[in-house]
């Protein structure tokens, strides 16, 4: 009956106070969630962090640290992501578990990829299993399993950049990490293998009281005071000394360098005694004789270059621009109110918005391909070095088939080792030249001409056993 | 019977609206929202996403005459609270629900602003690089005083 009849007055006015009524209450709720929200974001910024827990100079663990930055943590953790990039990165492959290795997944093989590394490292332990580097998470176990110990047994001294070794090294220095170092260097891997627990983490850059960088490796101790003293500066103590940020690229210097095991005790040395570039540490190999194993094919004395990354961004516009490996590798994102350091350490390439965009203004896909435009020219580069350096262990050794002595050899050897330092040089150094494009570029084009040194010799060994009447060409075996 | 429910509801509805404005006024000074009426630049950094654009102003040649507003809003009354409503409505959103573009960038019609902005202040010395600088267009593209004078009002 009610609903036929024309709605009164007063019903009209109590529908439209129950809307009131619900709209406010709406207006309210929303506002209340935006309250909290602002109050939120005040308190972020307030508090960078919490102090959850006690943390002190032997806390390893990085989980501990986790409780007090529980956001830089978890980027850390995501160390295990595997990501290609265009011409880099790591991508898993199905590893069936062995005896030796129980891995179920590694990273793609480098020297089954590319067959020519196996005959420029014939006969060292690299040609047995080289594969690509994934994350930070994988270091202690990837080199634990690496196919590298079962060619030849690794000595201690790698452990000191493949894992959280700060407190190893105090425990077995009685406090004096120098003393700790030392101590391990001279073990064998399995027997420091013992010391160790963790891949890199969070003591092993950041003072536990202040959380300020800190550098906890001996071996970059030694090598920045010399490359400091070159530069005037006497006495220099990196924790002392640098910049703020000049740490965050020591931070990752500690590791991402080239390095030699010097003399019986095996020191983890870097060779920065006469400059930082490939040809001046070459200079140096030189000088002190050094040689990481002699070639299976040639017989040459050679040089392994380990993953210059410090020393070839150091001839880089980026470093030259006072950029940080830090500023690109473990850019700043924003969490809520704060802006922290991103802990996942990897490939510029997958992060261009923070990692390019905040001095670039270009688009996220113009940089991109400014960076793999670089990477793909180098790579053609390294290819025609590596063509050059191989053309070269076939002369050599076509060569000695045919009665020429080493020490007939000997200029050519020495060509063939130097020209596979430069090209491992820029072949192991981790940014497929885009730490420095002009730099790796003149670096592979030293060794090709060190290559083709090696053959001007070897023609002028084979013109000498040419009997008058013949040419050249018909002393030359064929293939 | 029928004016007993009407006044229960009518008071009710007199609470909803009085908590309304309640924690809508509270969350107004909470948030320090009249400082946004003002052209103080320290309320661009109230939100903190602006820290850095602030610290940089702070230490730039500008600080001593120019403050955020003069740069980033046109320089008429309509144009400028039209802008500061625009800009405020999309940063709060930004920052309240997140996902927006890091490190920040600027949006197309926010540059035109700033672009202008360069010009309106230092016409004379533009009128002779830029003939057209009397144009609407001007500064649209490649004659960008932005492109080469980015830093000016403070690092990014």
């Amino acid at each position: 009956m009610s609903a036929k009849t024309p709605k009164s007055p007063g019903r009209k006015l109590f529908t439209i106070i129950v809307i009131t009524a619900v709209i406010a209450a709406g207006v309210s709720l929303a506002t209340v969630a935006l309250l909290v929200s602002i109050f939120e974001h005040k308190q972020e910024a307030r508090n960078p962090f919490y102090r959850v827990v006690e943390l002190d100079d032997d806390t390893v663990d990085p989980e501990i640290w986790g409780k007090n930055f529980p956001l830089q943590f978890d980027s850390y953790k995501k160390t295990v992501d595997m990501v290609r990039t265009r011409h880099g990165g790591s991508e898993a492959v199905i590893h069936e578990p062995t005896e030796t290795d129980p891995r179920t997944e590694v990273s793609q093989s480098k020297i089954e990829a590319d067959p020519r590394m196996k005959r420029m490292w014939a006969g060292y332990s690299f040609s047995a299993d080289f594969r690509e580097e994934r994350g930070h998470a994988y270091m202690l176990v990837d080199q634990t399993y690496t196919g590298r110990q079962q060619a030849a047994p690794q000595p201690g001294t790698c452990i000191n950049c493949h894992a959280s070794t700060y407190t190893a090294y105090k425990e077995l220095g009685d406090g004096d990490i120098m003393e700790g170092f030392a101590k391990i260097n001279q073990m064998s891997y399995a027997e420091a293998r013992e010391h160790v627990d963790h891949p890199v983490s969070c003591l092993d850059c950041h003072d536990p009281d202040t959380m300020h960088l800190r550098v906890t490796r001996p071996a970059f101790i030694e090598g920045i005071r010399l490359v400091k003293a070159a530069e005037g500066l006497d006495d220099y103590d990196v924790n002392r000394d640098a910049s703020r940020q000049e740490m965050r690229t020591y931070a990752c210097a500690q590791c991402h360098v080239e390095y030699y095991f010097a003399g019986d005790e095996k020191r983890l040395t870097f060779p920065w005694h006469n400059g930082r570039k490939a040809d001046e540490i070459l200079e140096y190999y030189e000088e002190i004789g050094f040689k990481d194993w002699t070639h299976k094919e040639t017989g040459a004395p050679m040089l392994k270059a380990q993953h210059p990354e410090f020393e070839m961004w150091s001839q880089g516009i980026h470093s030259k621009a006072g950029v940080s490996c830090a500023d690109c590798h473990m850019p700043y994102m924003r969490v809520g109110a704060q802006k922290v350091s991103d802990h996942h350490v990897r490939s510029p390439l997958l992060n261009i918005n923070n990692a390019c965009q905040t001095c670039h203004r270009e688009s996220e896909s113009e940089m991109l391909d400014r960076a793999e435009t670089i990477q793909a020219r180098h790579i053609e580069m390294r290819d025609m070095a590596l063509d050059a350096l191989v053309e070269l262990i076939d002369g050599i050794k076509k060569a000695q088939d045919a009665g020429a002595t080493q020490d007939e050899l000997a200029d050519a050897l020495n060509y063939q080792r130097k020209a596979s330092f430069l090209l491992d040089f820029a072949e192991a150094e981790n940014s497929a030249g885009f730490h420095a494009d002009q730099e790796a570029a003149r670096v592979l084009s030293k060794s090709m001409d060190f290559s083709r040194r090696g053959w001007m010799t070897l023609a002028d060994w084979w013109e000498g056993q040419r009997t008058e009447t013949d040419t050249i060409a018909e002393v030359i075996p064929a293939d | 019977m029928r004016w007993k429910v009407l006044l229960v509801a009518g008071i009710a509805s007199g609470i909803a609206l009085g908590v309304a404005a309640g924690i809508g006024g509270f969350t107004f000074v909470y948030a320090e929202g009249a400082s946004y009426l003002v052209d103080d630049p320290e309320s661009c950094a109230n939100c903190h996403i602006m820290n850095e654009q602030y610290d940089g102003w702070s230490k730039s040649s500008h600080s001593s005459i120019a403050t955020c507003n003069d740069c980033h809003t046109p320089h008429t009354f309509v144009g400028k609270w039209t802008t500061k409503a625009l800009n405020g409505y999309h940063h709060s959103m930004a920052f309240t629900v997140g996902g927006f573009h890091e490190p920040i960038q600027i949006t197309e019609r926010n540059r035109r602003i700033t672009e202008q902005a360069c010009r309106d202040c230092h016409g004379e010395i533009v009128s002779m690089i830029d003939p057209e600088s009397a144009s609407p267009h001007a500064g649209s593209d490649s004659l960008s005083c932005l492109k080469c004078h980015q830093s000016v009002g403070h690092l990014h």
